[in-house]
């Protein structure tokens, strides 16, 4: 993961972006089973993240992936704020600078570890976690990025089947069906954004 | 968004509310000040950053620090983003702090009435937690 300052601004530059232009769709989602606040949530939060791109590119890779956690922890608000949080920081604390894909592939299950335990969530459980489980499957078999991000979208796509076990969706029971998880769908849009960035540009 | 009472003891472990709602968290917190008057350090946080339903870390942070005692607090939430939330506020302020700091299983309003009414006895915060807790099946 040889990302420099450059490609650590623009990648949030771009996640940032890409959440602006869907916030609309996951508050829809959020609103269909939860309490419709997950858009505006996610925009606030990659919103504080943009406003600090320049002094978080500045830094090491992991050093920036947990200032990003900590950031978002404060502004997301919500039950996605810790579990956004989580994961980044996780990462961030994890990751050796000059980390390999195996090595980050290690570190991201270790912190996607995390993440489950702070929402006390499992597989199927209807969550992000939903999208990261597989994700990071696909990464520790070194996929392509456009693989990876094509594995995201299917993933978030196929809670819409799943009940859900955990946050305000799970209140609903059975009626949770059929709806798209909004906490699934914006880390599968992150998870794309992120890969095809990566495929544009390839770092070795 | 907090009050903080002045203990009487300061060895009582604090309460602290934290509600989506921010009329929740204060009406709890106005019970709990009936109940005990100002024997135990209290605080309540409720909304998010922007005033609407929800709960936010810096806010959960603020009403910890606002009830802080050497004794420990017990936190009391009431739908899982305040528990996740305030799991989150408590570990960020430091392992010293995060290990005083208990998030009961235990509903709101009855929970931090019966909270404070343990602690205002000078109890451990783990007779305070299980107090609470008892009332949950």
């Amino acid at each position: 993961m040889r990302l420099d300052a450059g490609d650590i601004a623009e990648l949030i530059a771009r996640c940032h972006a890409a959440i602006d232009r869907h916030g609309d769709h996951l508050g829809v989602l959020d609103s269909a089973i939860g309490d419709g606040d997950h858009g505006a949530n996610m925009r606030r939060g990659l919103e504080a993240v943009f406003a600090e791109r320049a002094a978080i590119a500045a830094l090491p890779l992991p050093a920036a992936l947990e200032r990003i956690g900590l950031v978002l922890v404060m502004s997301i608000g919500g039950a996605a704020g810790p579990l956004y949080g989580t994961l980044l920081m996780e990462l961030g604390r994890g990751l050796a600078p000059d980390a390999d894909t195996d090595a980050f592939a290690a570190t991201l299950e270790q912190a996607i570890a995390a993440v489950a335990r702070r929402g006390r969530a499992g597989p199927g459980d209807k969550t992000l976690l939903d999208v990261l489980y597989p994700v990071q499957a696909e990464i520790m078999r070194h996929a392509a990025p456009e693989r990876i991000a094509a594995c995201a979208r299917s993933a978030a796509r196929a809670t819409e089947a799943m009940q859900a076990r955990r946050g305000r969706a799970a209140y609903l029971g059975a009626r949770s069906v059929g709806h798209e998880d909004p906490g699934a769908s914006s880390c599968a849009l992150l998870a794309a954004t992120i890969c095809v960035y990566l495929a544009e540009h390839r770092p070795s | 968004m907090s009050e903080t009472g002045t203990p009487a003891r300061p060895a009582n472990v604090g309460i602290v509310i934290v509600s989506h709602s921010p009329l929740v968290a204060r009406g709890a917190a106005d019970m709990v000040r009936q109940m005990v008057g100002d024997c135990v350090p209290l605080a309540w946080t409720g909304g998010n950053a922007e005033g609407g339903l929800g709960t936010h870390v810096a806010g959960i942070q603020a009403a910890i620090e606002a009830a802080w005692s050497e004794a420990g607090v017990a936190i009391f939430v009431d739908l899982g983003g305040a528990e996740t939330n305030s799991e989150t506020a408590a570990e960020l302020l430091g392992a010293s702090r995060a290990g005083r700091i208990v998030v009961c299983n235990a509903p709101l309003v009855e929970g931090a009435v019966i909270a404070a009414a343990e602690a205002s006895g000078g109890s451990s915060l783990a007779k305070v937690v299980a107090t609470a807790e008892e009332l949950s099946p």
